[in-house]
């Protein structure tokens, strides 16, 4: 039972008012034994006659709704915590889902929380590679899945992860070797469960992200985040008690479990979950039927519903939504303003990323929006527009309107703690006491923040961040295939798609045969949100003395920009890795 | 365009954007996502590559009447037909 180590660092957090205003806001453990994540958003909300209020009300496909009571699900967590402890799960280690947005993901997430195991929720779109690199690297103990998930991608990976000692099946009647039934272990352990002292800076959460070059980074948060959860529920999406909120995000990212299990919770909200796909009509069917007050999409999604026009949302009544808000990548303005002719509202973009741990600009609820910009930071945090020098210091943009790379002042409480067993890449992320975000942006002479590009190679589809090497990796593995170059190429819905450029061993031939081949190659292994949406052949790829494949200008290429113009997406910058 | 050829146009389009989806053991009455990992993306990938490949158009509001091949199916006959 090693603790998760997490490297030595010792950044002053900032004492603005506002964030001191915010502590004052959580309850703390009782008898002052620390802070804990699942006691601000479950048991604190659970006694007395406001724990029968509903804190998850989950819709059955085909019809119908379960809903959780705050007092039910302080009692399923509490059981949770002590099956952790009876498979002699302890704090410190990591638990990890490869679900959807069922009950038992909640249930999960806060009661390993409640056993100060860390949660770790992983993408069930994943592939089995991807599935085995993150299972690996987060040192996993716990997995909880479904059996046709195990099945298809996890079976196969149990003999190189020795550390994975249980997976838990959710559903009735099936067992699989290796496997424990959900239902089963949790009916059995007691309900009785006090949360163990904690202190804020014990690591609570793991999330990963992609890297440009390596493999995915497992960022840890910690405790104290939920200081920001709160927080930037209520000023940025307006969340208040009486709010049925729907975060549409998917569980596996970062987004669903901070807004899409946390945030609401923290303020004794109910969340919404809705475990089937994206459809439109369906969609605008939910917020008639359960009145859906507070709505946190992605752009993909918005831009989507914008193709299917106003005209169908006008059928349905959506005079409940209050606050409308969005995730994932920059919304462009027609986005922002088709929520006000539809809805009556605009979607007010936010800003956050893995590493942050939660919003730290936005356009806030309550305020105007600026229509494309990100947003503006919240109190108590400090951004500014720098560029890396020579020497390897930083020098902040004051200039508006200056594109430079968007860095945050580092010590803001959701941030950060560490990349799992990767203390000098985590290193990496900071200079001179500010975390580089690896996004482009530039601030206008009023201080809105509005998005370039990216820093790096990494991928913005649908939401996710794709990072090259991993997609580059799987492609190689096949035979015919010499050599993989891996770009974003842009898109109007998902506002880039994964495209890959391939060269081909001699003796093949880049027909359609092949196509089909290799695109069938990687989406079995890494997924069909990973893997390419289009395959290229060529004779060769563009690369560096050093042999690094320029992706700059193979995306240069791909926008039709002469080789000349390389100069607009080449940031100022050097390479983050 | 009889039924097997519309089958045949419809399951080309669709390995066409997911060529893991193996024709065989698709079942007609499930909807593809059902079976396999279908994006959005992939979805609208799929419906412009049929209105390409039949030369017909289909508006935003009936993407979901081709979620199953017994619906694209059903749809298609009827727009091809009519």
């Amino acid at each position: 039972m090693d603790p998760v180590p997490i490297s030595s660092d010792t950044h002053p957090t900032p004492c603005q008012g506002i964030l001191t205003a915010a502590r004052a806001g959580l309850a703390g453990l009782p008898g002052g034994k620390g802070l804990n994540i699942a006691h601000e958003a479950v048991d604190r909300h659970a006694e007395g006659t406001a724990g029968e209020r509903a804190a998850i009300r989950c819709l059955i496909p085909g019809g119908g709704a379960r809903t959780i009571s705050y007092r039910a699900l302080a009692g399923l967590t509490s059981r949770f915590a002590n099956l952790l402890g009876r498979l002699d799960i302890g704090a410190g280690e990591v638990v990890a889902t490869l679900l959807g947005r069922v009950p038992e993901l909640y249930i999960t997430a806060l009661g390993a929380m409640k056993n100060r195991s860390l949660y770790c929720p992983l993408y069930s779109a994943f592939g089995p590679e991807p599935l085995r690199q993150r299972l690996g690297i987060g040192q996993v103990r716990l997995l909880v899945t479904t059996p046709e998930q195990y099945r298809r991608k996890v079976a196969d990976l149990r003999k190189g992860l020795p550390g994975l000692r249980h997976v838990l099946l959710v559903g009735e009647g099936v067992s699989l070797p290796g496997c424990q039934s959900f239902d089963e272990l949790l009916a059995q352990a007691p309900e009785g469960f006090a949360i163990p002292p904690t202190d804020a800076e014990d690591p609570a959460l793991l999330h990963f992200t992609s890297g440009t070059t390596g493999p995915p980074k497992a960022a840890v948060h910690v405790h104290a985040a939920v200081l920001m959860h709160r927080l930037t529920g209520r000023l940025v999406l307006d969340i208040q008690r009486d709010d049925l909120f729907w975060c549409t995000a998917d569980p596996g990212w970062v987004t669903g479990t901070v807004y899409g299990i946390l945030a609401p919770l923290t303020l004794g909200a109910t969340l919404l979950a809705d475990p089937e796909p994206f459809d439109p009509e369906r969609w605008y069917g939910v917020i008639q039927d359960q009145r859906v007050t507070v709505w946190y999409t992605s752009p993909t999604a918005i831009r989507m519903l914008m193709r299917l026009g106003v005209e169908r949302v006008r059928r349905y009544d959506t005079r409940s939504l209050r606050s409308l808000a969005s995730v994932g990548e920059p919304l462009n303005p027609e986005a922002v303003l088709w929520g006000q002719e539809a809805f009556g509202r605009p979607f007010h973009d936010t800003w956050w990323q893995t590493e942050t741990g939660a919003i730290l600009i936005a356009n806030p609820a309550t305020e105007p929006v600026r229509p494309g910009s990100m947003g503006r930071p919240l109190p108590g945090i400090e951004a500014a527009v720098v560029r890396r020098g020579e020497g390897g210091g930083l020098e902040i943009i004051e200039t508006p309107n200056l594109p430079g790379e968007l860095a945050l002042r580092a010590g803001w409480p959701s941030m950060f703690r560490a990349y799992l067993g990767e203390p000098a890449r985590y290193a990496r992320s900071f200079v001179d006491g500010w975390y580089l975000s690896g996004d482009l942006v530039r601030r206008d002479a009023e201080g809105w923040y509005w998005f370039v590009g990216r820093a790096d190679d990494l991928i913005k589809t649908s939401g996710h961040l794709i990072g090259p090497f991993e997609v580059e990796n799987v492609l190689m593995e096949h035979p015919a295939v010499a050599e993989a170059g891996v770009i974003g190429k842009p898109d109007p819905i998902a506002m880039e798609v994964v495209k890959a450029f391939v060269v081909l061993k001699p003796g093949y031939a880049g027909d359609e045969v092949l196509r089909r081949q290799l695109l069938a190659h990687c989406r079995r292994r890494l997924g069909a949100v990973v893997a390419p949406k289009e395959i290229e052949f060529r004779p060769g790829l563009p690369r560096t003395r050093s042999g690094k494949i320029l992706r700059r200008l193979l995306k240069a290429e791909e926008l039709g920009l002469p080789p000349g113009d390389l100069s607009t997406l080449e940031p100022p910058l050097r390479n983050r890795e | 365009m009889d039924q097997d050829q519309l089958t045949r146009q419809i399951i080309d389009a669709l390995t066409s954007v997911a060529p893991e989806v193996e024709a065989g053991a698709l079942d007609p009455e499930v909807s593809f996502r059902d079976q396999y990992e279908i994006d959005s993306v992939d979805f609208l990938n799929f419906v412009l590559r049929l209105e390409q490949e039949l030369g017909v158009k289909i508006p935003e509001v009936d993407y979901p009447k081709l979620s199953s091949l017994k619906g694209c199916r059903s749809y298609l006959g009827r727009v091809l037909g009519g």
